[in-house]
């Protein structure tokens, strides 16, 4: 090796490098300093036998300490979840009422509703229960079963035409297929009379004959009310707002008439506990369209 | 400096200190340490240094046991990290993590304290605040006090391993020990009340963090300061190099003021050579005895000086003795110095005015802006605040009268410890109307909620809109939120604004 320089003043040796006469000096390093260094080496090889780490073709290493992230995890959930069993407990015994009354518990249902809406219901529901074509919006103050806490909760709990024939306490309504009932003429006058019902432009002529079939020749007022108000004990929609299922459109209006859309929802008894039925009740009502307290 | 510094060791290899004198053997790549034991000093700045170390570590070890009534509901320690109510209590101010500024502007008001320090008196954190200083002279008094003085430090670790040497060892650790554990265990009490912290932490009840916490601090306080010692200041800490840039030819500097003292000589060298006009060093050696960090200061400003200014009582001791005038070694700045040596200046005298330079003024003019913007700041704060967030999915929703609906979560917080009323309203909006999840009144402009001393409030708000009075897409206005006093007065009030968005027509 070539005879390294030395600084005049330090008497130590420079690297060589030099900017603007400024030379860096190759100062020896502390011993203890490449003991640190050893020592992280060691630890590294440690740190590589205790966990997993090494991929093999098949597998990976195992590491001696047989843990892995995943199940860091699970032991963190299960002290989670043993953290809020207290509160879960709480919730299960609670009333609807008294849980929206308790500040406390009410946000501790309105979190675990919003997430499990988010694992069970936006499917369909949409993000935040804002509906979709076919899908009932629940932020509005439009209900087809109503939008109390008691009717919010029987609706999930039991579910919409869920498998009536085992579940027997599923929300039930069937329009008929009026196509095999009434007259072609018929059929468009009633749907002229139900664009006049929500307010809408309509055929006034053909509207009058309409009411006729509305309320005599196929009775839609038995179950939607003589103004279309609805009824949610029947699960009958209201046909005089603005706020359509499926959609308000004369074609839309007439297709439903002829042979309806009848939508499905699952009873959530079957697979959700009652503390998360109960969450999302309180988390559904809150969204907005809740009725009464 | 380098000219200074240059200037030095010219005149060590002219006086023929060999021992100075560049080694011949190629560079080593690693160096072994080479173990310091500095001597006991005493004089004007060990007693500085004793003052302040009592006083600062008097702050920190009985802080957090002092009381402050706050009244019922809220903690009673006079500095408190709450960090499971996220709240930082001192004494009579409150903060709350959304005021995490004022801890922002503490820190760079210590930043920029240091830059002034620096500046003027140079590295006077490191000599005589910095805990890595503080700790390691009380290690250090333990240690003199159990092994004994320089001499007998040297001779304890030439014995072999014998009784008193594993006693005198072993006390010295188990001391060093108890100082670290309580260090750390001081630590720990300032995030929660220190009673019950240190009850539950000897009755086994502390949550594990704790003991973690007070296992990793105290390792690091008995290692740091009873081991690693100067280690750490000359190659662990950032701090030495970043002053570099902070000093300045008027800095205070510990200084060897070598034209006065070159050529040294002991007083056997003086008689050996009557023909040599020696200087006032007499090369006793005391200055490098005494030192922490074991450096010479004759041969320089260095990185490894931490201005303890030990040399300087010891130095001004031997001049004493033997009848020369104090200071040939001082704190003096390079301009000095030079002056000093040029002969522009006869004596070091100490000059107030080298603190006054553009660098200082600018660096102090910084420092008080911001000291007075956060007092200010502090002195006229908002003891409550409100935050708006809008529903996002859907934006709006139509109801069945045709009437728009928004929803907002309204946060307010109470940031004062008693509980107060709240009255929340609506500016702007004509025509709009709330309606509040969980409070069963009519639709209104105006609520009236209480709201628990010291928490936050959150408020599901529903707003509505007829449809005839939507004016445009996104309309904005204004949530106000107002403390009512008990009499019903206004205390104070704070407003954030709102969008309200509709269906474009």
């Amino acid at each position: 090796m070539a005879e390294r320089e030395r600084d005049e003043v330090t008497g130590t040796e420079t690297t060589g490098h030099e900017w603007d006469g400024i030379k860096e000096l190759d100062t020896p390093l502390p011993r203890w300093w490449l003991w640190t260094f050893y020592a992280t080496i060691i630890w590294g090889i440690g740190y590589t036998l205790a966990y997993p780490a090494l991929p093999l073709i098949h597998t990976n290493t195992k590491g001696f300490l047989g843990t892995t992230n995943r199940m860091e995890l699970e032991k963190e959930l299960k002290t989670v979840r043993a953290q809020r069993a207290e509160k879960l407990a709480k919730l299960e015994k609670a009333s609807l009422q008294d849980i929206m009354k308790n500040d406390e518990l009410r946000a501790f249902a309105t979190r675990m509703g919003e997430a499990a809406f988010k694992v069970n219901c936006v499917q369909c529901h949409q993000a935040a229960g804002r509906g979709a074509y076919g899908y009932p919006n629940l932020q509005d103050d439009d209900w087809l079963w109503g939008g109390t806490l008691e009717a919010i909760h029987y609706t999930i709990t039991h579910g919409a035409r869920y498998n009536p024939d085992t579940n027997e306490e599923t929300r039930q309504s069937d329009m008929p297929a009026f196509g095999e009932q009434l007259e072609p003429a018929q059929i468009e006058a009633v749907t002229e009379y139900v664009l006049k019902l929500s307010g809408q432009e309509h055929d006034a002529r053909k509207a009058e004959a309409g009411k006729k079939v509305f309320e005599e020749d196929a009775g839609c007022n038995g179950c939607h009310g003589d103004k279309g108000e609805g009824n949610q004990e029947l699960g009958a929609p209201r046909l005089s707002d603005q706020i359509w299922l499926f959609s308000g459109s004369r074609e839309a209006i007439r297709s439903q008439i002829t042979k309806p859309k009848h939508g499905v929802m699952p009873a959530w008894k079957y697979k959700l506990d009652k503390a998360t039925i109960k969450a999302l009740t309180v988390y559904v009502y809150s969204l907005g369209g809740g009725v009464g307290s | 400096m380098a000219e200074v510094v240059n200037t030095l060791k010219r005149e060590a290899a002219r006086t023929g200190d060999s021992a100075k004198k560049p080694e011949e053997k190629p560079g080593k790549l690693y160096e072994a340490r080479k173990k310091i034991f500095p001597r006991a000093v005493s004089g004007h700045f060990r007693r500085l240094k004793w003052t302040l170390a009592t006083i600062f570590m008097g702050i920190y070890f009985i802080l957090p046991w002092i009381r402050w009534d706050r009244g019922p509901g809220a903690p009673d320690q006079a500095v408190l990290v709450d960090l499971a109510h996220r709240r930082f209590y001192f004494f009579f101010i409150e903060i709350w993590p959304q005021e995490f500024y004022y801890v922002a502007g503490l820190l760079i008001l210590a930043g920029i304290g240091l830059f002034i320090a620096t500046s003027m008196v140079g590295r006077a954190w490191c000599g005589y605040a910095c805990w890595q200083t503080v700790w390691t002279d009380l290690f250090m008094l333990v240690e003199r006090k159990i092994e004994g003085d320089r001499n007998a430090q040297i001779k304890l670790e030439k014995q072999p391993w014998n009784a008193e040497k594993i006693l005198k060892r072993g006390l010295k650790h188990l001391v060093w020990a108890l100082i670290a554990f309580w260090t750390a265990f001081t630590f720990i009490l300032y995030f929660g009340n220190a009673p019950d912290v240190a009850y539950w932490f000897f009755t086994g009840q502390a949550p594990f963090v704790a003991y973690s916490t007070v296992a990793i601090m105290g390792f690091v306080t008995y290692f740091f300061a009873g081991v690693m010692r100067e280690q750490v200041c000359i190659y662990m800490c950032p701090w030495p190099r970043i002053q570099g840039a902070m000093v300045d030819e008027d800095t205070l500097i510990v200084t060897y003021h070598d034209w006065r003292g070159e050529p040294r000589g002991s007083k056997r060298e003086q008689k050996l050579h009557p023909e040599v006009q020696f200087g006032d060093c007499i090369d006793c050696g005391w200055c490098v005895q005494v030192c922490p960090t074991g450096i010479d200061i004759r041969d320089g400003q260095q990185l490894a000086c931490i201005t303890c200014a030990l040399c300087i009582d010891a130095c001004n001791q031997v001049m004493e003795k033997i009848g020369k005038p104090q200071g040939l070694i001082s704190y003096s700045s390079v301009r000095a110095y030079e002056k000093l040596t040029t002969g522009q200046m006869k004596q070091t005298e100490f000059g107030w005015r080298s603190f006054i330079r553009p660098r200082t003024i600018v660096y102090l003019l910084v420092w008080t802006l911001i000291a007075t913007a956060l007092l200010v700041h502090l002195a006229t704060r908002d003891r409550l605040r409100v935050n708006v967030i809008h529903d996002r999915s859907p934006l709006f929703v139509r109801l069945s009268t045709g009437e728009i609906r928004n929803s907002y979560t309204v946060r307010m917080l109470n940031m004062q410890l008693e509980p107060r009323d709240f009255r929340l309203s609506m500016v702007g909006l004509e025509g709009g109307k709330m309606r509040i999840l969980g409070i069963n009144k009519p639709p209104a402009r105006s609520f009236t909620i209480r709201v628990p001393g010291n928490k936050a409030k959150s408020l599901r708000v529903f707003v509505t809109l007829p449809k005839d009075k939507v004016r445009e897409p996104h309309e904005a206005f204004y949530f106000r939120i107002e403390a009512l006093g008990p009499d019903g007065k206004v205390e104070e009030s704070a407003e954030k604004k709102a969008i309200f968005e509709a269906p474009a027509k």
